[in-house]
């Protein structure tokens, strides 16, 4: 069973490289993509591989004597259970509460060079759809910089934004943008 | 002119015709006017006759162009139930009737059965001066009924008031409906400019955003998450097909159509932050156009193609910005509001629509170039993505009422405002299109 888990924790990683590996190869859009298009279908497009899997829920499991024995990723005593980094409106820059945070996974990154992560870069509803694109990526690449600063590689980091696509808070007030205003440090496949 | 007009359509004709491919399609967009000019004209539009021998199509003609004429908030159509008489197109027409009831202008029709399709026939009257001031014979099919009803308005909306209408035109949107067990579903909707044949062309699992028409309105650039990552697709409309133009590491966004079709400006972020390009279709060479530390976004073409408007914070707030596609000149445009973005440029290159952000309220301002002067059209507070529709006078929007995404659209002058209501989930980011060539 652990054995299982272990195995899945590297191929998916695996998995996620050689995706990219191929998007890289497309990324140039200097040739006909009209196979990748057909791919895709036009209606109802089956959700990417990435997705499920960065959709998925950390599954902490305790130690038996209270001392955690796994990964530290599950944990739920650790640092690294936290997994979301709040910002100001319209700022970008790390408020003193999350450094810890951003530090913890810096440094698990630096231990752990096979691990990736992703970074996801949200803001809230206000202002422009496209503005905010740039600004969730501005968000995204703020914590990726200090997690860089731990000793964690470029080359880990993946990172993406989705502007005010994907809100967590569903209100139109400042409560449900401050939830909203963040940045989701995801560990895909965990 | 009007043989001008005449050839136009006939052209329309033929790209159009399998445009509306499903008739009958129920309106998922309904409209209501909010608020209308003082003074609109009153019209009356007599219900055309139908001649024929199986049973009349369900698309009434002259109701939807009192419609269309009504929604534009410079006319105000008399109610059937007022008329007098109820003449068609060969009928002699008794303008003291007309006169008693303060009517400017009139039109008849006359919808006749005509092989397996229809002939619209309708005369368009100046009641005071008892006088024809146009009329058509314009053949048809059912499924093309209700964008005849439409070309019939603009023909009508033109001859009274001298300037072209868009009543012939349609709105792409983008929708999120959350299913049962709250999972968005994101669509990308291709609706007549009513509201009504409301049609997917593209349904996704993930976020779809910043539609752009081409300038012949055959196809849309938008953009997909539909790998994980935010992509740049162009798609047919009528086809469905579609090819992915630029998926590079880091921001594929905001693409805009070049005025003669043949680029995209486009924002990427592969070179630090994001920057505006240009992507020529043909030969695939893109060419960076901004180079800052800042966001620079949502481009939009002057109407000649020789400058772009975008959004940059590179001031340390988003504004917009004005930069000459041959030398590379910066202009900053807004200095009112501490927020002006998402830039759209009038048809006529006279104005500037954006969104306005002050005091946390952001709403729909038109800028004048000309003279600079800034104004504030809307009174809501989350307003965003301003397109001007193909003529000018209107600009559609999207903002949240009661909790909700709608799509809403407003007069340069401020005066005429329209809500369009969706029956499920929210709608946003509308592009109107351009004419269809």
């Amino acid at each position: 069973m652990k054995a299982l888990s272990k195995l899945l924790v590297t191929v998916v990683p695996l998995a996620l490289v050689f995706g990219c590996a191929t998007t890289d190869k497309t990324a140039g859009g200097d040739e006909d993509m009209a196979g990748a298009g057909a791919e895709t279908e036009i209606v109802t497009p089956p959700p990417s591989v990435t997705e499920d899997t960065m959709g998925a829920e950390a599954i902490a499991a305790p130690g038996q004597d209270g001392g955690f024995m796994g990964d530290p990723l599950d944990d739920p005593d650790s640092l690294l259970s936290k997994r979301v980094i709040y910002f100001d409106f319209d700022r970008s820059e790390i408020k003193d509460e999350f450094r810890d945070i951003i530090e913890a996974h810096g440094q698990y990154l630096a231990e752990n060079p096979g691990v990736r992560v992703v970074l996801e870069g949200h803001t809230d509803e206000r202002g422009t759809r496209e503005y905010n694109m740039g600004l969730g990526e501005r968000r995204a690449k703020s914590v990726r910089r200090y997690m860089s600063v731990q000793g964690a590689s470029f080359s880990q980091m993946d990172v993406v934004s989705y502007g005010e696509e994907r809100p967590i808070a569903m209100g139109h007030d400042e409560d449900a943008w401050a939830e909203n205003r963040r940045v989701e440090i995801v560990y895909p496949g965990r | 002119m009007e043989l001008q007009n005449l050839k136009h359509f006939i052209k329309l004709w033929a790209l159009l015709a399998a445009l509306l491919v499903s008739a009958g399609g129920q309106a998922a967009l309904t409209i209501e006017i909010t608020q209308g000019v003082q003074g609109a004209l009153p019209i009356a539009v007599a219900p055309f006759k139908w001649e024929g021998k199986t049973a009349e199509p369900p698309v009434k003609i002259g109701g939807v162009i009192a419609a269309d004429l009504h929604r534009s908030g410079r006319f105000t159509p008399l109610p059937v139930a007022d008329m007098l008489s109820r003449p068609n197109e060969s009928s002699r027409i008794n303008f003291g009737d007309w006169r008693i009831l303060g009517q400017e202008h009139l039109v008849v029709g006359t919808l006749r059965e005509l092989g397996a399709g229809y002939e619209v026939r309708f005369k368009l009257y100046d009641v005071f001066r008892a006088t024809q001031l146009t009329g058509y014979s314009i053949r048809t099919s059912g499924k093309r009924l209700r964008l005849t009803a439409h070309q019939i308005s603009d023909i009508i909306y033109e001859t009274i008031l001298g300037e072209p209408g868009a009543f012939a035109t349609r709105i792409a949107y983008v929708t999120e409906i959350r299913d049962s067990a709250g999972v968005r579903n994101y669509s990308l909707q291709v609706a007549d400019s009513d509201g009504f044949n409301a049609k997917p062309i593209l349904n996704s699992r993930h976020p779809l955003m910043s539609p752009s028409w081409s300038p012949d309105g055959a196809r849309l650039a938008y953009v997909s998450f539909e790998t994980g990552r935010p992509a740049i697709y162009i798609q047919e409309v009528v086809s469905g097909k579609r090819v992915l133009i630029s998926h590079y590491p880091g921001l594929n966004s905001a693409p805009a159509w070049s005025p003669d079709g043949e680029r995209l400006a486009l924002v990427l972020s592969k070179g630090g932050n994001p920057d505006i390009y240009i992507l020529d279709l043909d030969s695939r060479k893109l060419k960076r156009i901004t180079r800052s530390f800042a966001i620079d976004t949502e481009p939009v073409w002057s109407p000649d193609g020789s400058a772009i408007v975008f959004t940059s914070d590179r001031g340390g707030r988003p504004q917009l910005y004005r930069i000459s596609i041959r030398d590379g000149k910066v202009q900053r445009l807004t200095f009112e509001g501490r927020y002006n973005a998402r830039a759209s440029w009038s048809p006529d290159g006279k104005y500037i629509a954006m969104v306005n952000g002050d005091r946390g309220k952001y709403r729909i301002a038109v800028l004048e170039l000309a003279s600079g002067a800034m104004r504030v059209l809307t009174d809501t507070e989350l307003d965003e993505s301003p397109s001007f529709a193909p003529n000018g006078s209107m600009i559609i929007y999207a903002t949240e009422i009661g909790q909700k995404g709608v799509l809403s659209a407003v007069s340069v002058d401020g005066r005429v405002h329209q809500r369009l209501m969706l029956q499920e989930g929210a709608a946003r980011e509308p592009a109107w299109s351009p004419y269809m060539q």
